[in-house]
């Protein structure tokens, strides 16, 4: 599914400092039954930020206006355990463009690499400057450069350059897809798959 | 050169390596199931392109199906809408479609073995991160995203950077006691949840050599919880004897030319992996966890961890013990549980029902103690009849459900209540993962059958016949 291209970001961001959040939080299984990508956004964090009679529950980050932004950064191993894209979905669709964390389980990473949710690993010292950053001023901006591969805390000019390979870099630049890169590719597949012993 | 049984599988596979980039890798087995590949179905409408293989996708219904009346229409109409998308997808593109109420209908991961979708020296994904599941015959097999579901519908291939490669040993052998479940859940205890990320692994060793091909498939399975894309052993005189004769495994001189394959399905003596660890079987013992990831696990004997004592943040582990309801310092043993759930990829298969009846018979279920058994596939639920289990399971009070995914992840209506305690065979305890507010102790099916008689997390030793 084409999504918008991706260059440069410059936004607040939302922090969330815990570790191994997994997608059975970031969207729990009970709200994987659309068979459209549609409304996911709502329901993104939703035992975290809803009690069972879904009001907000006013400490959690989503549901305080100091916080806003098109950047989440998350602690630790961020998105691991299931393999749902959905998670992925539910960041896109909430309004974030991008994840930094220290660390991003595999899939969740793919995921979000695949729909035009660019994640930005960072080191350990320079995701806590960010939380540091935020929560000195909730509206201290991030701006997370992707031709220069860079992530800078505006206020303070400090900067950390971040890893991606070429060829998803020109994806997200582009708002390419893979798809798009195997369909080109299908006479190549099926002449390797017709010798293909399985 | 010498190569890693991953890499022999992996590069026979790569069609297109690109530059600064991805491989390009066919994939031989694709799984589909009614929850993750609606969107992919819909993905290729959009761009008016077809299946390239229907016959290398295989569909059933698993994750969003209810375990009771199975018979009677699902009652959940976003349920029902999602299994009838499945159902029209796969007759709209020529794919066969195992729904409810087939008879070879199951847990994907468990109905692929089964009927030998599941092959040595194959690349297997499916839309579910257990898909490592079938790592255990020696194929390279891993969950996928939806958008990915959509790329192998489209192009047979998907994109993957190649992982990084890590080999477990495990050497000796185990106690008492012991099942692969609690070697796995050590494993991970030792590794945390995230000290696989970026790998695949080899589990080898006495052993996984020793195990079954089903408790090697429970060890594959719970690779992705120490966050390892996979996890395979290589193929041996079990495998090739499990899957001789299934309805998908070559016959006659196709057979023998595969096995000749097969054979070569080895890591070469002097090949290196990227990371290497070796522990001994005689250090583990039954497993359980305690907090809201799987790499929260102790020994039975043992006590919670205080927070400085265990690896990541304190604050997390806090807010992870304060979720549970448990302290730093308790012992599990004896801690009064409400429900039990038997079932799952990592638990649902007829060993494992095995083992819960060799505790509850001749015993009564606790009557603080709602327990759900649900058996991975109908061809599961027939060996339990077939052996005697079933009647073993009614004397002593329990009942037996249908196949499905059930309350491994709560999507249908098998939910356990908020702050209930529940002792699951299945693979993650994560917060609300078998429903809002649920509390979840992974173990074996041995420790979950002597918590569904004693009402009580217990040590299934002390109910067992050395």
């Amino acid at each position: 599914m084409a999504y918008d291209k991706f260059e440069i970001l410059k936004s607040t961001a939302v922090p969330l400092p815990i570790e191994n959040v997994d997608t059975d939080q970031i969207i729990p299984a009970r709200f994987l039954k659309a068979t459209e990508r549609k409304g996911f956004g709502d329901n993104l964090f939703r035992d975290w930020r809803y009690n069972n009679d879904d009001s907000p529950k006013a400490d959690f980050v989503l549901n305080d206006a100091t916080y806003s932004g098109k950047i989440l950064v998350g602690g630790k191993n961020f998105g691991s355990g299931s393999s749902r894209e959905h998670a992925a979905w539910a960041v896109y669709d909430y309004g974030f463009r991008c994840v930094i964390s220290s660390f991003f389980a595999d899939i969740f990473k793919g995921n979000c690499l695949n729909i035009g949710v660019l994640p930005v690993q960072v080191s350990a010292g320079f995701a806590d400057k960010i939380f540091a950053a935020i929560e000195a001023d909730p509206k201290t901006e991030i701006e997370v450069n992707l031709p220069e591969q860079k992530v800078t805390i505006v206020a303070t000019d400090e900067s950390e350059s971040f890893d991606i390979n070429g060829y998803k870099k020109g994806n997200m630049l582009n708002g390419f897809d893979d798809i798009d890169y195997l369909q080109n590719m299908k006479e190549e597949i099926k002449a390797f798959a017709e010798n293909s012993p399985l | 050169m010498s190569k890693t049984l991953f890499d022999k599988v992996w590069d026979s596979h790569v069609v297109r390596s690109v530059e600064d980039g991805p491989d390009v890798l066919l994939i031989d087995r694709h799984m589909v199931h009614e929850v993750t590949s609606p969107v992919a179905f819909l993905g290729i409408k959009n761009r008016g392109i077809g299946v390239l293989y229907p016959n290398k996708t295989f569909a059933t219904a698993d994750h969003n199906t209810p375990t009771i009346n199975q018979h009677l229409p699902v009652q959940d109409p976003l349920s029902a809408n999602q299994l009838k998308a499945l159902e029209q997808n796969a007759a709209e593109h020529g794919i066969s479609h195992w729904g409810l109420g087939h008879e070879k209908n199951g847990i994907v991961h468990v109905v692929g073995p089964e009927y030998g979708i599941t092959q040595p020296g194959a690349t297997i994904v499916c839309g579910d991160s257990h898909t490592s599941t079938h790592g255990a015959f020696g194929a390279i097999a891993f969950g996928i995203g939806t958008s990915e579901v959509e790329m192998v519908l489209a192009t047979q291939c998907i994109m993957q950077p190649k992982p990084k490669k890590m080999r477990i040993n495990v050497k000796g052998d185990l106690n008492f006691g012991v099942t692969p479940k609690d070697v796995a859940l050590y494993i991970i205890s030792k590794l945390t949840t995230s000290g696989a990320t970026g790998y695949f692994v080899e589990y080898a060793g006495e052993v996984f050599e020793n195990m079954t091909m089903e408790g090697r498939m429970t060890v594959c399975n719970l690779s992705i919880e120490m966050g390892a894309r996979g996890g395979m052993i290589a193929p041996d005189e079990k495998t090739f004897e499990y899957i001789k004769g299934r309805e998908h495994t070559p016959k006659g001189a196709a057979w023998d030319k595969a096995m000749e394959y097969w054979k070569t399905l080895k890591t070469d003596p002097d090949a290196t992996f990227d990371k290497e660890l070796t522990f001994e079987a005689s250090d583990i013992e039954p497993m359980i966890t305690y907090g809201t990831n799987p790499g929260m696990g102790i020994g039975i004997s043992k006590s919670i961890p205080n927070a400085k004592d265990v690896q990541g943040g304190e604050t997390t582990y806090k807010k992870s013990l304060g979720y549970m309801n448990f302290n730093e310092g308790e012992d599990m043993i004896g801690k009064p549980i409400d429900f039990v759930f038997i079932g799952s990829c990592t638990n649902g298969r007829i060993e494992d029902f095995r083992a819960f009846a060799s505790i509850i018979k001749g015993r009564k279920k606790a009557d603080n103690v709602t327990a759900w058994l649900v058996p991975g596939s109908h061809k599961v639920e027939a060996a339990i009849k077939e052996e005697g289990i079933l009647d073993i399971i009614h004397e002593s009070g329990f009942e037996l459900r249908e196949p499905g995914c059930s309350a491994c992840l709560a999507m249908n209506d098998d939910k356990v209540p908020a702050g209930k305690l529940a002792v699951s065979t299945s693979n993650r305890n994560f917060e609300g993962r078998q429903g809002p507010g649920s509390r979840t102790l992974l173990a074996s099916p041995l420790m979950a059958a002597a918590a569904a008689v004693t009402g009580k997390v217990t040590d299934p030793r002390e109910l067992m016949n050395k």
